[in-house]
C-alpha cells in the first residue's frame, strides 16, 4: 500500500505560509513563521487530498509529497 | 508625466507610465509574452521587461546579477536609500529580514484581526443610508492605512500625510527627483522623532519592537530603524489599498462570483488567492550588477528591470486560463508576494486584511455594482489597483 509522506524543504520555503493555511494538519510554522512538515509528515489516508493541495499552492516549489 | 511620448512599441519601447498600460496592462503583456517575450526601453534610463513566469521568476532568484537596492524603476538614479530589507541583498538581507520575520507571522497578525475588522465596520457604518459610494476612496484607502498606524503605535489621524508620501513616492517621485527626495527626508525626520519618543516612553508596538531587536547580540541603528519603518509603511498602505480596490471592482462587475462568496463564505480563502494572481497590485524592481543572459536578452549592469510578478501570474504557461477568474482555482503557486529571499514580510497581514474587508463588505453590501455615471481610475506606476471606484449600493 502507498503511504504519503509530505516534507518542506527548508532551503527552498520563503515564508509564504500556503502550506499551513491548507492544510494545518500536516504543516506547521516556526517563529519566523516559515513551514515544516508535523512530526514526521505521515499524512493520515483522508489528509491526501490537503497534501497535493499543499504542493499545488507553494510559489517557491517547497513542498514535496512523497510516495512510500 | 502627460507630456510623455507615447510607447512607440511595446517591445522596444516600453512605458508603464503610459496611459494604456495604466488603463489596462493585460493585453499588452499578452502580446509580448507571445513575441519577445522579454521588453526592453531606452526610457528610465534603460530598463528591462520580462512578461513570463518562468523569467521573471528566474531574475528573483538571481541575486547575483540583480541587486535589489533600488527597489523602484525610475526615470533617473537617485541615491541610495536603504530600507531593509526590501533594499538589502545578500549577506546582509537574511539577518534584516529575520529580526522582523516573527512580528509578521499569521499568529502575530491575528492579534490585528480584531482591530481591522472593527476599522471595516466603522468605514461601513459611515455609508448607512448611501445609495452610492467611492470603494477606493470611502473604504479600500482607509483600511491599510490605519492598521499600520495601529501597529507602529502612531496616529491614525495622520493618514493623509502618509498616503501623501506614498504618492510621491511611488507615482510623482517616478520622473520628479524633487518630490522624492522631499518626501523622504520627511518621513526619515517623522520617523526619527518617533523613534526618540519611544525611546523616552517605551510602548509594544513594531517601533518598539525593533527599538529592543537586536541582530547577533548588537541594536539596530537609528538609520536601519528608520528605513524599516520607512518600508513598512509605504509597503503596508497602497499595496494592500490596491487590492482590496481590486476585489471589489472584481465583484462589482461579475455577479456570479459575488452570490457564490456571500453564500459559500468558506470560498473566501481561494477566492482572495486568485483576485492576488489576477489583479496582483506589486510590481518591483532590480538593477543589474552583473551582465547576464536570460531567455535570450543580455542584461546590461546599470540598466533596471521592472519585475512584473502581476505579469508573471497571468503567464498562461505556468496558469491554465490565465486572464480568466476563477475563485476556486486549486493549483494556484501565484507570486503576487514576490519570489525567493523577498518574499513580501506583509503577505500575512495583507490577506488578513484583504480577507477580512471583503468579508466585511459582502455581509453588508451583498449587492452593488459599478456606477455606469463616473469612471474608474487607475494608479501610475509600481503599484495597480483603482484610485476611484464609484459603486452603487444595492440590487
Amino acid at each position: 500500500m502507498i503511504v504519503l509522506r509530505v516534507r518542506v524543504d527548508r532551503e527552498r520555503c520563503q515564508g509564504h505560509a500556503r502550506c499551513f493555511a491548507l492544510a494545518p494538519e500536516l504543516f506547521e510554522l516556526d517563529q519566523f513563521g516559515n513551514g515544516r512538515e508535523r512530526g514526521d509528515g505521515r499524512v493520515a489516508g483522508p489528509l491526501e487530498a490537503k497534501a497535493w493541495l499543499a504542493k499545488a499552492n507553494c510559489p517557491e516549489l517547497a513542498v514535496e509529497v512523497i510516495e512510500e | 508625466m502627460n507630456k510623455r511620448p507615447p510607447a512607440s512599441d511595446w517591445s522596444t519601447d516600453f512605458d508603464h507610465l503610459d496611459p494604456r498600460w495604466t488603463e489596462d496592462p493585460y493585453p499588452i503583456w499578452n502580446a509580448l509574452r507571445q513575441s519577445c517575450p522579454i521588453a526592453r526601453t531606452e526610457r528610465f534610463m534603460g530598463a528591462y521587461f520580462p512578461s513570463r513566469y518562468e523569467d521573471v521568476r528566474t531574475i528573483a532568484y538571481d541575486t547575483e546579477h540583480f541587486s535589489s537596492r533600488r527597489p523602484v524603476v525610475r526615470e533617473y538614479r537617485p541615491p541610495l536609500i536603504p530600507a531593509p530589507p526590501i533594499t538589502s541583498d545578500p549577506p546582509e538581507h537574511r539577518p534584516a529580514k529575520q529580526v522582523l520575520l516573527p512580528a509578521f507571522t499569521p499568529e502575530a497578525i491575528e492579534r490585528h484581526e480584531p482591530r481591522t475588522r472593527d476599522i471595516c465596520r466603522e468605514l461601513i457604518g459611515r455609508m448607512a443610508g448611501q445609495s452610492r459610494c467611492d470603494a477606493a476612496v470611502e473604504y479600500a484607502q482607509e483600511i491599510p492605512v490605519r492598521v499600520i498606524a495601529h501597529m507602529l503605535g502612531v496616529p491614525e489621524q495622520e493618514a493623509d500625510q502618509f498616503r501623501r508620501w506614498i504618492k510621491e513616492i511611488l507615482e510623482i517621485g517616478i520622473t520628479d527627483l524633487d518630490v522624492l527626495m522631499r518626501a523622504q527626508r520627511e518621513m526619515i525626520a517623522y520617523f526619527a522623532e518617533k523613534i526618540a519618543a519611544r525611546r523616552a516612553a517605551p510602548r509594544e508596538d513594531l517601533i518598539g519592537y525593533l527599538i529592543n531587536a537586536d541582530i547577533e547580540g548588537r541594536s539596530l541603528t537609528d538609520e536601519h530603524i528608520n528605513g524599516t519603518l520607512r518600508l513598512l509603511m509605504i509597503a503596508g498602505i497602497d499595496t494592500t489599498w490596491s487590492a482590496i480596490g481590486s476585489c471589489l471592482w472584481h465583484l462589482a462587475q461579475h455577479p456570479q462570483d459575488r452570490r457564490r462568496l456571500a453564500t459559500e463564505p468558506g470560498l473566501v480563502g481561494s477566492a482572495v488567492e486568485e483576485f492576488l494572481r489576477a489583479y496582483a497590485p506589486v510590481t518591483m524592481a532590480r538593477e543589474v550588477v552583473q551582465e547576464t543572459e536570460i531567455s535570450g536578452c543580455t542584461f546590461k549592469p546599470g540598466h533596471m528591470v521592472l519585475l512584473s510578478f502581476p505579469a508573471a501570474n497571468r503567464d498562461p504557461a505556468m496558469f491554465p486560463n490565465a486572464d480568466e477568474v476563477i475563485i476556486d482555482r486549486k493549483e494556484n503557486r501565484h507570486a503576487a508576494f514576490g519570489l525567493g529571499i523577498h518574499r513580501c514580510i506583509g503577505s500575512n497581514l495583507a490577506r488578513m486584511e484583504i480577507r477580512v474587508a471583503l468579508s466585511e463588505w459582502l455581509a453588508r453590501f451583498p449587492e452593488f455594482h459599478l456606477d455606469p455615471n463616473l469612471p474608474v481610475t487607475w494608479s501610475v506606476g509600481t503599484v495597480r489597483g483603482p484610485r476611484a471606484l464609484p459603486l452603487l449600493l444595492g440590487a
